[in-house]
């Protein structure tokens, strides 16, 4: 069953057809830390058709949230940017003024905590219906109507009364409802969602990841879903791309990476989640700490250092992304170690850095 | 809820190294912590679940003595520990009985520390040893939590979070307390750093006979560290029972709801899980 397809490019045309709504090609940045350039992504090549849900698994500093920060042209002043992003067709990074606004209505991002994206003195109903009014010219009665009609999608009920309350006087949970529903009141194309849930309790994850799930179907809205939880991932996305150190090492279809992973750093983030369903006399740690894209070794696989199956062949270069069973892998022993990869094999058990 | 305790205690050998009878804390009108009872034999290890405002740190705090109990008793190898302490012996006694790790490890070491002098501080303190004997007993601890020689000297600013909640642990260990309550502390870390720590707890409580109260919203990291649960919803203990038996066959509908929402392999996120827990509407104090 193992067909392996020699370029990056031949794997992504055997996902199903239909132009995509967003192509990052080759996406590299570089922030100034400290007067010095910093590599924080290498690379990045992702595609979204529209009303896809992909997911974006990593660790801190794996890369991910940066990728949705250019995606929607948030860098930090300063950023270097090397690639294209494109977006229906057009070039994203030359976007300023009134195009660059249009571009955020339908390329629209949601974050971890609510609280730090909100101006806590300004009540719901003037922040939710600011981008309506300023910027597609929508009479405020109206769009008062329609944000409290976008309340009750996401289950807030009495949605006339939340437009007039301040975000200290809503839950955590429910604030980030909020966001939800004024991210969509101006119908994008994408959602950019940044660790929604991360932030808050299991029960309200449950509840805010069935909302966004239903709505995202509803409305055939495409979503770049950003997570540390593969489980979380898998339960959303048709799709999942893992980074680590600033790279994608691993694409695949969401049901198939924790089972079937093609990346022996999938494959070890899986293993180390303890399990609710059984005790691990110890689990499978994987030793070392996750790294930087600048603090990665060059030239080598940046998994390298830390991976159980590492060789010679994995420090002779960086290996590309390849083709394999339907999904992409960086790893120079992808093929070798198919049907090796999966939890519970390849790792002593017991390491620890 | 007395059976309950009594059945636990009998399965100790010794008597409950930590034991809480009826505690309740209120804030003005809100009761955060309502008639809570449990005991914890030696070298056993309890997990105290719920969601926010459930009332699981208040009762960490409660038992470390950074929060005053309004009703109930808290008892430490036998020693009542309700009141406040009443003087720096007394203080210091209590904290050979019982330390606290927390959840950030950015906010909880003192910045112009380094581990061993955070390390070294609590020997001389707890034990009064001289010099050298600190000084083995150091390499000691932070070989133990798996910090090298450098990272010993370092500041916690040098320090990545896994690291600095090593020397937190190491720290909390120095005193040789009889139980350490890990208050969400391995939430804040990477799923691969969070492996490691929780490894070395494991590798702790087998060299050692502490036992852990571990506060946790985390039902996996739960199964992997502890014998019994308690699980809490808005201050009131609503199951309590073998971790395993809890976990697998959940008897209140708040811990089936809570259990059916981790996400894992197959999972699918269901609307309606609020339904009948107004209380997310409810903001925490």
């Amino acid at each position: 069953m193992t067909v392996p397809a020699p370029r990056a490019e031949q794997a992504l045309a055997t996902v199903p057809p239909g132009a995509p709504l967003l192509e990052v090609e080759g996406l590299t940045v570089k922030l100034g830390v400290e007067g010095a350039q910093r590599a924080v992504l290498r690379d990045v090549s992702l595609r979204i058709r529209a009303g896809e849900a992909v997911g974006l698994v990593g660790e801190s500093g794996s890369g991910k949230s940066m990728t949705a920060r250019a995606i929607d042209r948030l860098l930090p002043r300063g950023a270097e940017v090397d690639g294209r992003i494109t977006y229906d067709g057009g070039d994203v990074m030359s976007l300023s003024g009134a195009a660059m606004r249009r571009y955020r209505d339908q390329v629209a991002m949601i974050f971890q905590d609510p609280r730090a994206h909100v101006n806590p003195v300004r009540r719901v109903g003037d922040f939710m219906t600011e981008a309506l009014r300023t910027n597609l010219g929508v009479p405020p009665a109206e769009a008062a109507r329609r944000a409290a009609d976008m309340l009750g999608q996401v289950g807030i009920a009495d949605g006339r009364r939340r437009l007039r309350q301040y975000p200290h006087e809503l839950s955590g949970g429910m604030l980030q409802r909020v966001m939800i529903a004024a991210a969509l009141l101006t119908e994008p194309k994408l959602l950019l969602a940044d660790e929604p849930t991360t932030a808050l309790d299991v029960t309200t994850q449950a509840e805010v990841m069935a909302i966004l799930d239903d709505l995202r179907r509803e409305f055939g809205l495409a979503m770049l879903f950003i997570t540390h939880d593969l489980e979380l991932a898998a339960a959303i996305c048709d799709r999942t791309a893992v980074m680590y150190a600033g790279q994608i090492v691993e694409v695949r279809q969401s049901g198939l990476l924790h089972d079937d992973p093609l990346h022996p750093y999938t494959a070890a983030l899986a293993a180390a989640r303890p399990d609710i369903a059984q005790t691990a006399p110890r689990l499978a740690a994987i030793p070392g700490r996750p790294l930087s894209a600048f603090e990665a070794p060059v030239g080598e696989c940046a998994f390298a250092p830390r991976c159980p199956h590492v060789r010679d062949i994995c420090r002779a270069e960086t290996p590309e992304l390849i083709g394999l069973d339907g999904g992409l892998s960086r790893c120079a022993r992808a093929i070798e170690l198919r049907g090796q990869l999966t939890v519970g094999h390849g790792h002593d058990g017991n390491s620890d850095g | 809820m007395a059976e309950a305790i009594a059945e636990l205690a009998e399965t100790a050998q010794a008597g409950p190294v930590l034991e809480v009878s009826g505690l309740r804390k209120e804030f003005g009108d809100l009761v955060a912590v309502d008639d809570v009872s449990f005991a914890v034999p030696q070298a056993t290890s309890l997990a105290i679940v719920g969601e926010s405002g459930s009332g699981k740190t208040t009762i960490a705090r409660m038992i470390v003595g950074l929060e005053r109990a309004t009703a109930g008793t808290i008892t430490a190898c036998g020693r009542d520990r309700s009141a406040p302490a009443r003087s720096a012996r007394d203080r210091r006694r209590r904290g050979s009985e019982v330390q606290i790790v927390f959840q950030d490890p950015y906010t909880s070491l003192d910045p112009r520390q380094t581990a061993e002098a955070t390390i070294d501080e609590v020997l001389r303190l707890h034990h009064g040893w001289a010099r050298d004997r600190r000084r083995a007993r150091i390499a000691e601890l932070t070989g133990l939590v798996g910090l090298d020689d450098r990272q010993a000297r370092a500041l916690p600013r040098a320090l990545s979070g896994g690291q600095r909640q090593r020397v937190a642990i190491a720290r909390a260990l120095a005193a040789e307390p009889r139980v350490l309550i890990l208050d969400e502390s391995v939430a804040a870390l990477d799923v691969s750093i969070q492996a490691q720590v929780l490894n070395l707890l494991a590798n702790i409580r087998d060299s050692t006979a502490v036992s852990y109260v571990l506060i946790s919203h985390d039902l996996a990291v739960v199964r992997q560290l502890t014998d019994d649960v308690i699980v809490l919803h808005r201050g009131v203990v609503v199951e309590r029972g073998k971790t395993a038996g809890v976990l697998d066959d959940p008897q209140h509908d708040y811990t089936k709801r809570l259990r059916a929402s981790v996400p894992r392999p197959g999972w699918k996120p269901r609307r309606g899980a609020l339904q009948g827990a107004a209380g997310e509407e409810q903001k925490t104090p």
